[in-house]
């Protein structure tokens, strides 16, 4: 019945998406080349702008430049954390072996959340790109000046202590969670006010309603330079260069986390497609048009594929599982 | 002043040849994805960016600002002439643009409001220019309590305002808070009257919702009535310009609608709609002859159509000074500031004085471009309405159906289309108003998660709510709005009484 009523979505979906994007793979494609291999589709599950559409429109742009595609075309399917773009891609593109589906940490809590019946079991992982680590930030003018003062704050009174962050389950919150969790605290009760994005947080964080802040560095970025929010540890496992932000970890707690995105192609591909897409995205990842797109945006490059990347969704999946199990999101 | 040097050179940079063109380019864009509903500014600027890759950072930034002030004002080029806006801005439009087209005064519709976008867009340029750093800071200090009073200020002339009566206000609003409820709650993350569909997850879209109460609600409406009376549209009666008396009743509306939406749409959770509602509200209360309201007054149409241009310069105060992107086409423009490498927040000033300023300045001749281009075709678009009646709302289902699915191309979708509809027209038909559905829709889950995001804050406080000087202040206006009226009446009849 589901599947039925998804092929039907699908095809409607198809068409359209064909007609609107078709200017659109025109006016980007490179001249057709010779050698090129394929003509693929990369979806993006999720609105134009956000990281998963910014990814997929970065792969558009270096495979086409680095000439291993013919032309790329992105098609955004919103909704649901990626819930609704996953279901699409598992039912629509099965033994495709010329698409693929920009994903990432957040998908991870989001289809635990909504209790997806599709899961990232049912796709075919290909390889984590990049990675971006989280931040904690206070006021300028706050008087907590590292993470053991954040911690003492919060085992002081856990509930006075606000965390702004993004959307709930997300990110933010899973970082929020461990930290207090690391702090003595029953990570239940941390008192985390989610905003619709890391953006939306900072006026709420300048304007002193909450106690600290948590989103992605690059979100911060500018107001910390300019001495706005003071950054009290980041969640890397080690010192990210050029940053002069000390870990959390080198602070005595524990929350070791990246916003990792990655790629994954349909279920159902033969070991040999599987086997020309990692060869494709191994490729990419060393051109220079990539690595120029890295730079541009303040992406650390996290590539690992194979069954590297396997075990590491296992591991992510299960301890995210275990966090909104703890804070109460996933029963 | 400091100030002016740098906005001359401003402008300097952005009368460019080039820049000139990339202007041009961006509002004749901007102005085409505008009239189809659902394709939005910020997917146009999705679809554009990898193109731009290539390009001067000025020269694309440039077009973009033309794409965003260019969508603005198509949408309510749709919104005027066939009842479907194109944006959620230019909803409040619809209601007094339309019945203007409809009696044949299409011409100062259209005028007095590419007329009003213009001055309201310069005067929030210059606004952004001079008062954007100061702004930003007043604008930290609107904390979750504060949103929530601002929110109960729009229910409240909304609800009060629209319709008939009070109680069938209050009812529209009511419907539209309960699609509200639909999806992800943003608190807790728990799903809330999905049903177990994945596409409602994330709610009800709010241009499917407006789509179908304005466009497929009006053509079914049309529909049954076709027989019943031979309702002949007048494409033109009277000047196709606008008269000297619009004009009189067209500058102060003008005035009015900047001041509500530069400052609002300057709120880093501000937006256009709720301006444009306050403003269309405040024009029917102030207005000579009310009794126009409803069926075409030109105030209707001037107010609303600078509050959401100016609430377009505002947004982009918060994401210059502070890098937060309120609407979806500013979060588009940050990701085009980060494909160059730049970081917009306090420092961009100061890094990248010719850059901000080449931005500022091109927004006043996008503006001018703007005015020039569609003026001369006020004439063009009126003659849509002189196609005959069946075939003009067989185009607008066609239309709506398509901006629609080019949106989010799924079944549930198009079938909410179509129950939206179903319900647009019951409602005309039943005499109920329909801009406080879309109202619910929009402000009610912000305010819900503001109001829960205030109470989390405070422990649980609900005197958070009077402690704060703006929530406090904005709580008596609500009250005030909600009692005058009755107050007035009981007045008037106890003055009755005592003749």
């Amino acid at each position: 019945m589901t599947t039925l009523r998804s092929a039907a979505r699908h095809s409607v979906t198809r068409r359209f998406s064909l007609a609107a994007f078709a200017g659109l793979a025109m006016a980007v494609s490179a001249p057709a080349q010779a050698q090129a291999p394929m003509e693929l589709k990369i979806m993006a599950p999720a609105a134009p702008g956000g990281g998963w559409d910014q990814t997929a429109r970065s792969m558009q742009q270096a495979l086409v430049a680095a000439g291993l595609a013919k032309s790329v075309q992105v098609v955004n399917v919103p909704g649901a954390g990626g819930s609704v773009g996953i279901a699409q891609f598992v039912t629509g593109a099965k033994g495709d072996g010329k698409q693929l589906m920009v994903n990432g940490f957040v998908m991870v809590g989001a289809l635990l959340a909504n209790r997806s019946p599709v899961t990232l079991d049912h796709v075919t992982p290909i390889a984590r790109l990049t990675e971006e680590t989280q931040v904690i930030v206070v006021p300028a003018n706050s008087p907590i000046k590292d993470a053991k003062d954040l911690a003492a704050a919060v085992k002081a009174d856990v509930a006075k202590v606000t965390f702004a962050g993004g959307s709930a389950g997300g990110t933010d919150h899973i970082v929020a969670a461990l930290f207090v969790g690391q702090a003595g605290v029953e990570a239940a009760k941390v008192n985390y006010i989610p905003f619709s994005g890391g953006g939306e947080s900072i006026a709420a964080i300048l304007g002193g309603k909450v106690t600290a802040g948590i989103s992605g560095y690059g979100e911060y970025e500018s107001q910390i330079t300019a001495g706005k929010l003071r950054a009290i540890g980041v969640t890397a496992p080690r010192r990210v260069p050029g940053l002069n932000i000390p870990t959390l970890k080198e602070q005595g707690f524990e929350v070791v986390l990246t916003n990792w995105r990655s790629v994954m192609a349909p279920p159902g591909i033969t070991p040999e497609q599987r086997a020309v897409l990692e060869d494709l995205v191994g490729k990419m990842v060393k051109s220079p048009a990539w690595q120029d797109i890295l730079k541009q945006k303040g992406w650390d490059d996290a590539y690992l594929s194979g069954d590297k990347f396997k075990e590491f969704l296992t591991f992510e999946g299960y301890r995210v599982r275990g966090v909104l199990v703890a804070i109460g999101l996933v029963r | 002043m400091d100030t002016f040097a740098l906005l001359a050179h401003g402008l300097a940079v952005a009368v460019q040849p080039m820049n000139l063109l990339f202007a041009l380019v961006g509002v004749l864009l901007g102005t085409a994805v505008g009239v189809l509903p659902g394709i939005g500014p910020a997917l146009t600027v999705a679809l554009l960016l990898p193109i731009t890759y290539k390009l001067d950072p000025g020269g694309s930034l440039i077009m973009f600002a033309g794409i965003y002030y260019g969508g603005m004002y198509g949408g309510s080029t749709t919104a005027i002439l066939i009842n479907t806006p194109g944006e959620s801005a230019s909803m409040a439009t619809a209601l007094e643009g339309n019945k203007m087209a409809k009696a044949g005064r299409g011409g100062p519709a259209l005028a007095t409001a590419a007329i009003g976008s213009f001055v309201a867009g310069t005067i929030a340029t210059l606004g952004l220019t001079f008062l954007a750093p100061w702004l930003v800071d007043v604008a930290v200090k609107f904390g979750p309590e504060d949103y929530f009073a601002l929110m109960c200020v729009a229910f409240i002339t909304v609800s009060a305002t629209f319709g008939d009566s009070p109680v069938r206000g209050l009812t529209s609003l009511f419907i539209g808070l309960a699609l509200g409820l639909v999806g992800i709650d943003r608190l807790t993350g728990q799903a809330r009257l999905a049903f177990g569909v994945p596409e409602l997850l994330d709610g009800v879209e709010v241009t499917t919702l407006a789509v179908g109460l304005f466009a497929v609600g009006e053509a079914l409406y049309v529909a049954s009535r076709l027989h019943h009376t031979t309702e002949t549209l007048e494409a033109v009666r009277g000047s196709l310009w606008m008269t000297k008396e619009d004009w009189k009743r067209s500058w102060k509306p003008w005035l009015r609608g900047t001041a509500f939406g530069f400052p609002i749409g300057a709120l880093p959770a501000g937006g256009a709609e709720i301006p444009t509602f306050l403003s269309y509200s405040t024009e029917r209360r102030l207005a000579k002859h009310p009794e126009e309201f409803g069926h075409g007054a030109i105030e209707g149409v001037a107010g609303p159509e600078a509050a959401n241009n100016a609430s377009a310069a505002g947004t982009l105060v918060p994401l210059l000074t502070l890098g937060l992107p309120t609407s979806a086409t500013a979060a588009m423009m940050l990701a085009g500031f980060q494909q160059y490498g730049l970081n917009p927040g306090p420092l961009l000033f100061a890094e990248k004085p010719d850059l901000v300023w080449g931005l500022i300045a091109s927004l006043f001749i996008a503006n001018t471009m703007l005015l020039v281009l569609n003026l001369p075709l006020v004439g063009l678009w009126v003659r849509l309405l002189r196609i005959p009646q069946p075939w003009l709302y067989a185009g607008i289902l066609v239309f709506a159906t398509m901006g629609t699915i080019a949106a989010k191309p799924s079944v549930v979708e198009l079938s909410m289309l179509v129950g939206f509809g179903v319900l647009g027209f019951l409602m005309r038909r039943f005499d109920f108003p329909i801009a406080p559905v879309i109202v619910g829709l929009i402000l009610g889950p912000i305010a819900e998660s503001q109001l829960r995001r205030a109470l989390s804050i405070s422990l649980g406080d609900p005197m958070v709510l009077l402690q704060s000087p703006i929530s406090a202040t904005l709580l008596a206006i609500a009250l005030l709005a909600l009692i005058l009226p009755f107050a007035m009446q009981g007045l008037a009849r106890f003055k009755a009484d005592a003749d």
